[in-house]
């Protein structure tokens, strides 16, 4: 059992779903998005979604991509990231955590030495995008072996002959990308993406969590309602990115939070 | 006992999309159920004589092939050691090698029944390449094109939009060849159930590797019949010699000769203003270190934390910080040896050819041709040289005479 497993125990028990938040490690600093993190469970997020930076983000639209930007030109590393991790488990040991990003700064840490970092860090689990099953023995076979979950995106384009494959090596919960296209892209409609989640869920006992496109408290409710739970990403770095103060981006993260567990 | 398929070099890659370690399938969910059609689609086109035909129809009368295996005389006595030909891509329609490559992949998505075509392009030669086979068979294409590479090469672009393709500079990250491409990836996620991402080298997600590889191997399958032609038969060339960005045009020179011992085989990469720890350069094999980019695995300009680096170098289609997998395959393996070559060196071959032969090289072959006029003294009259002229130098006149000091509006 790792964190995510207890929290999505818990929220099932609770009768609640489930709130994602993502925030870009390092942006614009370690010191405002340590602040932010540590704010979050606070704020009602559930499970945090942590964007490590890469030069190349090919699956995020401009909001995640700038945040990326910020963040390394602030001198953000892999290194710095788990210390952030660090430094939040001091005082927080039950929010999960899971890292999101791409593998070329992994792979450039060396996997093995990197799950062990990652592991002793606090970190629960890992969101690789450009890591498709065709890859599992690159990562995500070793990383579930060292303990973390392995969590898979699966997207409007994975058929029925295709889901299994993608659901075999997934663990703590699958990722639903509900529109074919990039972070921070137009929102999609709760009845359109039921279908699909309800498809999902009959293939596997994972709780079933959808992102990409929510950007309101009520888009957010709609979303949660007909899943286990959603992730809000570009609309929380957007106010990250315009330099509000730490204490009105998590008013904003708690109003969507609240829109979440409302559903 | 010796097995000819387990010594080839040819049979690569495997099921995986890998050659050696490199190469594979490094893609987002999304894209990975259309990678798997279009291998399933590529694989079938392989073996159908009818897709062949098509292609060798229009080689032949829309491209203008075969290039000619023009044997460089003045440049061989001006060297004075191996004789020197050169193959002559730069005559292809639209003036380089792309159009091999584009040709194969439009008529594959036409297969498919895909209505629109993206590509990336760095000089803009696989953008005009795209451009102009979308306009023949009236598809809707868009060009990604760095904003910078936009105006350095403002000629490319208005020969583009007058084919009828839409050029999207690119000004995510640091508005270059790799946000181009990072960029047409974004825009095949998001349309890919009518869009076909037509890629102009020998990268990105398997099966482009291969298949791209395949489309341009053309260029080699000519020179073994032609050189055989001119100096007998079975006779192969010494050594064949290609520049290299992605690495399109010297796979395709390369691959069939890999079987071939006695062939030595040479890739030139773009040295920049040098090899070293400045990185003032796009030499992947010689300057970087294998990871993870656009698809595939492969040697790549990276910092100590996996942050991609710019190449620079004076010709934009070299400007790349990866390379194709199977060219880190054979460097690893040592079928091949890669060098660079600096933008000083490759002016000095542009010139030297411009001179003795009445050919105006693109940028990217000069480094080529460089690397030929260090060699070719050292090797001996009856030592064969074939490099690859793999595109002409009417777009780099403007770069050239600023860099040789010469005033354009004279």
């Amino acid at each position: 059992m790792t964190r995510i497993d207890t929290t999505f125990a818990r929220l099932r028990a609770e009768g609640k779903k489930a709130f994602v938040a993502y925030i870009m490690a390092g942006d614009p600093d370690v010191e405002t998005s340590l602040a932010v993190m540590q704010g979050m469970p606070g704020a009602g997020v559930d499970i945090i979604e942590l964007g490590m930076p890469f030069t190349d983000p090919m699956a995020d639209g401009p909001t995640v991509q700038l945040a990326g930007q910020r963040a390394l030109e602030g001198g953000q590393t892999l290194a710095k990231t788990l210390d952030m991790v660090r430094a939040f488990r001091e005082g927080d040991s039950e929010t999960p955590i899971v890292m999101m990003g791409y593998y070329n700064p992994i792979y450039s840490r060396g996997v093995d030495v990197f799950l062990a970092e990652a592991k002793a860090a606090g970190i629960d689990g890992l969101i690789v995008v450009d890591l498709p099953p065709e890859e599992d023995d690159e990562l995500c076979l070793p990383a579930q072996a060292a303990g973390l979950n392995f969590i898979r995106l699966a997207t409007p384009t994975t058929d029925a002959k295709r889901l299994p494959k993608v659901l075999q090596n997934t663990s703590g919960f699958v990722y639903y990308v509900s529109i074919t296209g990039i972070t921070g892209a137009a929102a999609p409609q709760p009845a359109d993406v039921a279908p699909d989640v309800a498809r999902i869920k009959a293939a596997t006992d994972l709780p079933v969590i959808v992102g990409f496109g929510i950007t309101t408290p009520d888009a957010a409710r709609g979303i949660a309602g007909i899943a286990d739970g959603c992730v809000v990403g570009s609309a929380i770095v957007k106010e990250i990115g315009a330099g509000k103060p730490v204490a009105e981006v998590l008013a904003g993260i708690a109003a969507l939070a609240a829109g979440a567990h409302a559903a | 006992m010796p097995d000819d398929l387990i010594n080839s070099y040819m049979t690569g890659p495997d099921e995986q999309g890998r050659f050696g370690m490199f190469g594979g399938r490094f893609v987002s969910e999304t894209l990975m159920p259309l990678i798997l059609d279009l291998e399933a689609r590529y694989e079938f086109a392989k073996t159908d004589p009818d897709f062949w035909a098509e292609m060798d129809w229009l080689w032949k009368h829309y491209v203008g092939r075969p290039s000619p295996l023009y044997y460089a005389e003045r440049l061989t006595r001006h060297l004075g050691g191996a004789k020197i030909y050169m193959k002559r891509d730069e005559l292809n329609h639209t003036g380089a090698h792309k159009i091999n490559n584009v040709l194969g992949q439009i008529i594959l998505a036409r297969r498919m029944g895909k209505t629109r075509i993206i590509a990336e392009t760095g000089a803009g030669q696989h953008g005009v390449a795209t451009a102009t086979v979308c306009a023949k068979f009236g598809l809707k294409c868009v060009v990604y094109m760095g904003a910078h590479d936009v105006e350095r090469q403002a000629p490319n672009v208005f020969r583009m939009r007058l084919l009828g393709a839409e050029v999207v500079p690119v000004t995510s990250g640091r508005g270059t060849l790799k946000d181009a491409m990072n960029d047409a990836l974004r825009d095949w996620v998001t349309n890919v159930r009518d869009t076909f991402y037509c890629i102009g080298t020998v990268a990105g997600p398997h099966p482009y590797p291969a298949m791209v590889r395949d489309f341009q191997s053309i260029i080699g399958k000519e020179v073994r019949w032609q050189l055989a032609e001119q100096e007998g038969e079975g006779r192969l060339p010494d050594t064949v010699i290609a520049a290299i960005g992605g690495g399109s045009n010297a796979m395709g020179l390369f691959y069939p000769f890999l079987d071939d011992p006695s062939v030595n085989i040479i890739g030139v990469e773009a040295g920049g203003k040098g090899v070293d720890d400045r990185m003032q350069h796009c030499a992947s094999l010689t300057g970087g270190r294998p990871g993870v980019l656009h698809g595939n695995r492969t040697y790549l300009l990276q910092d100590p934390d996996g942050q991609i680096l710019e190449g620079f170098s004076i010709s934009a289609g070299l400007d790349y910080p990866g390379i194709g997998p199977e060219h880190a395959w054979l460097h690893d393996t040592k079928r091949a040896q890669y060098v660079s070559i600096t933008d000083a060196e490759a002016l000095e071959a542009f010139q030297l050819s411009c001179a003795l032969e009445g050919i105006i090289p693109a940028l990217e072959p000069s480094h080529a041709l460089a690397h030929v006029m260090k060699i070719a003294p050292t090797l001996p009259a009856d030592h064969i040289i074939v490099m690859n002229m793999c595109g002409r130098g009417d777009k780099d006149i403007f770069t050239v005479a600023k860099h040789l000091g010469f005033d354009m509006k004279i």
